[in-house]
């Protein structure tokens, strides 16, 4: 970045200065003797222009949504527009979890994003024997496309963008949204949102897979190509770190392990045939935004950096947008403590901001009582709000990166970058994420950097306000979101009656046409979409794939 | 002959997928030289009473963080008591709402500990149960 002559003159005059400091050093030690990064990267007492000696300028920065994009994707940032603030919400039934879309989105939240219950997560109806004690817990349950348009009931979806958290079974929850875009009369080229879609996070991390990991990725791969035909304005994947983070990783091995399930979409995208630049522009990902301020900014600058460098270089991508990392963030929920829970919402408002000075396109800020239940309508309003007044008052939102320079900042991107990369490699030389989730590597990895985490936090090396220092008797908060025990048997009436009332040789019909594609190399979604207009279940259009890809069975490690 | 270990079964029962707790304290409690058992994901209350059984645990930590507890744990120790392990000593932990927490105990689950529970804690609660009993 400087020339040799002011290299060497800056290093000169530091060597002095740190001559000068020794002495004081002596008589007023530092709190401790070294300081690291809550990922463990070592750091320094002071960044110099010597640390950024090796950056380019124009190669390793650019102009923002310019190659290598490690500024921002958009060339104004939020001068143009600023993120999608976007609550992750359900729970209970279709009609609940409806009038809380409509509460959220007449507080000013820009999108929707659809948390769904376990079972439909897994693919199981809500009668199904292992959806005891599940249904309309951690979402809403939806067992029918009746469900799914109860759901989106007077919400027009031609405005507004939907998030679907939903993997294994996500071509089902698409084709059904997709249903009820055409009963609104929405055409497909129309609707703007995103399914997760990321199934390797699920082996590896978050533990909602149905099919082993092979037939898995041949869905997937259906998918981007459904997509990139019909649906042109959706991310059909939203590749996935912040579980990884929450299960425990560090920064860097959320961004390499994230990265490298990119790595392996994209592979099996172009091995089916598919252009990288067909699907490659629709392809988004989500990060997690953790306590360390300065090293989540640099993880996402990192990230971008990387991801931009691997598609052109790696599989050569000619279309700029197949080689920019859009993302949507979400604060970290394994950092809230069920201790003073008022102090979450401190957590969370320095979280969002690292969020937005690493260029989120989209957020969702946790809710101060989420370490003890499902956040309360109130918890969810001030966690929104935190996001408004960053928008709206902090002024960050006024130039494009504007932590970008800082000699830390900088160096901490480069080592990000740096780190992740060895990481990737290594899983090259695995043969890729899906033999190194066979083989147990990545969740060892996480495994390892949770259990460290944690015995941290219990010898006093990492404090946690609250929990391990500055610890008060306080009491817990009682006014707790609690579910309706009735949620299941009406959700099973429901189904009930739909079973009686529907056209049961359709159904029947759409389902036997299913099993027939899945056995062959056609596209599943087409089929797919005709079960679930002819009120298929979402438990039997996944019973019939369960029948054909079998169940992936893992092996527990510890 | 050597004292015997004491083995505890670790369980995921439902269908929640968060593991990072339950693996976290499998490892702690091996650590502190115990014999632990771990299921793995969606384990059904009959999988884990079985496994219970099989294993001749002396102690089961259930993990639950979807809230399912409220049917999952009393289901388990209902089949516990069917196979006459009463003396088996049943933990919870996850996201369960303190409320709730009575309502688990009158069922025969020894304790619960909540988010922010030290491994250490849990590993001096266990050895001196076990001793105790």
């Amino acid at each position: 970045m400087k020339d040799e002559k002011t290299l060497q003159a800056i290093r000169e005059a530091r060597e002095k200065w740190e001559e000068r400091l020794s002495p004081k050093l002596k008589k007023f030690p530092e709190r401790k003797e070294s300081f690291e990064t809550i990922s463990g990267i070592n750091v320094k007492r002071l960044y110099t222009p010597e640390d950024c000696a090796d950056l380019n300028y124009l190669e390793d920065l650019g102009f923002p949504g310019e190659y290598p994009y490690t500024r921002a994707v958009q060339p104004t940032a939020y001068r143009g527009r600023l993120w999608t603030m976007r609550q992750y919400a359900g729970f209970a039934s279709a009609e609940e979890t409806n009038e809380r879309y409509k509460f959220l989105l007449g507080q000013g939240q820009t999108g929707l994003s659809v948390a769904f219950d376990l079972p439909t997560q897994i693919g199981y109806d809500s009668d199904h024997q292992l959806s005891l004690g599940e249904v309309g817990k951690v979402g809403v349950a939806i067992d029918s496309l009746l469900d799914m348009e109860t759901l989106f009931s007077g919400i027009p979806l031609a405005k507004v963008s939907t998030s679907m958290t939903i993997n294994a079974p996500a071509s089902v929850l698409l084709a059904m949204y997709i249903a009820v875009a055409e009963k609104q009369g929405v055409a497909q080229a129309d609707l703007r949102g995103t399914i997760q879609n990321d199934i390797l996070k699920e082996y590896s991390s978050r533990g909602t897979y149905i099919f082993p990991p092979r037939p898995s990725m041949k869905i997937i791969t259906d998918i981007f190509a459904y997509c990139s035909e019909q649906i042109p304005q959706w991310n059909s994947i939203s590749i996935s770190g912040y579980h990884i983070r929450e299960a425990g990783s560090t920064a860097v091995q959320e961004v390499a392990f994230t990265l490298a399930n990119g790595i392996a979409y994209v592979q099996a995208a172009i091995d089916a045939g598919l252009g990288v630049d067909q699907f490659g522009p629709r392809l988004s990902f989500f990060f997690n935004s953790h306590l360390d301020f300065l090293e989540e900014i640099a993880k996402y600058r990192a990230a971008r950096r990387l991801w931009a460098r691997i598609m052109k270089e790696r599989f050569g991508a000619k279309d700029p947008r197949s080689m920019m990392l859009r993302f949507h963030t979400q604060t970290a929920g394994c950092t809230l403590t069920a201790q003073q829970p008022p102090n979450n919402i401190v957590r969370v408002a320095f979280q969002a901001m690292s969020a937005v000075l690493g260029g989120t396109q989209s957020l969702h800020t946790n809710s101060m009582d989420e370490a003890l239940s499902l956040p309360t309508e109130e918890a969810v309003q001030i966690a929104l709000r935190t996001q408004q007044l960053i928008a709206c008052e902090t002024g960050v939102t006024e130039t494009v990166d504007p932590l970008a320079g800082s000699y830390y900042i900088e160096s901490l991107t480069n080592r990000i970058e740096d780190e992740a990369t060895a990481y990737i490699n290594k899983i090259d030389e695995l043969g890729g994420s899906v033999p190194a989730i066979e083989q147990g590597f990545i969740q060892k990895e996480i495994q390892n950097a949770a259990y460290g985490y944690q015995k941290a936090i219990e010898s006093g090396d990492r404090s946690v306000v609250g929990l391990n220092i500055y610890q008060t008797d306080s009491e817990k908060p009682s006014n707790l979101l609690r579910m309706d025990p009735e949620v299941r048997n009406r959700q099973v009436a429901r189904l009930e009656k739909l079973r009686k009332e529907r056209d049961s040789n359709a159904a029947a019909k759409a389902l036997k046409n299913l099993e027939e594609t899945a056995r062959g190399n056609e596209n599943v979604m087409v089929p797919i979409l005709d079960a679930v207009k002819a009120y298929a279940t979402l438990g039997e259009i996944c019973d019939v794939l369960r029948g054909v890809f079998g169940e992936y069975q893992p092996s527990a490690i510890i | 002959m050597s004292e015997r270990k004491i083995r505890v079964l670790t369980a995921k029962p439902g269908l929640d997928g968060h593991d990072r707790g339950v693996k976290v304290i499998s490892a702690a409690l091996r650590d502190a030289g115990m014999e632990v058992i771990y299921t793995g994901l969606r384990q059904t209350p009959e999988q884990i009473a079985t496994t219970a059984l099989q294993e001749d645990v002396d102690v089961i930590g259930l993990s639950i963080l979807s809230g399912a507890h409220d049917y999952l744990f009393p289901r388990i120790m209902e089949l516990l008591d069917e196979k006459g392990m009463k003396d088996v000593i049943v933990l919870g932990g996850g996201i369960i709402p303190e409320e709730d927490i009575p309502g688990l105990l009158s069922k025969g689950i020894d304790r619960v500990f909540g988010p922010g529970t030290y491994t250490s804690e849990i590993v001096q609660y266990i050895q001196s149960r076990v001793k105790g009993s």
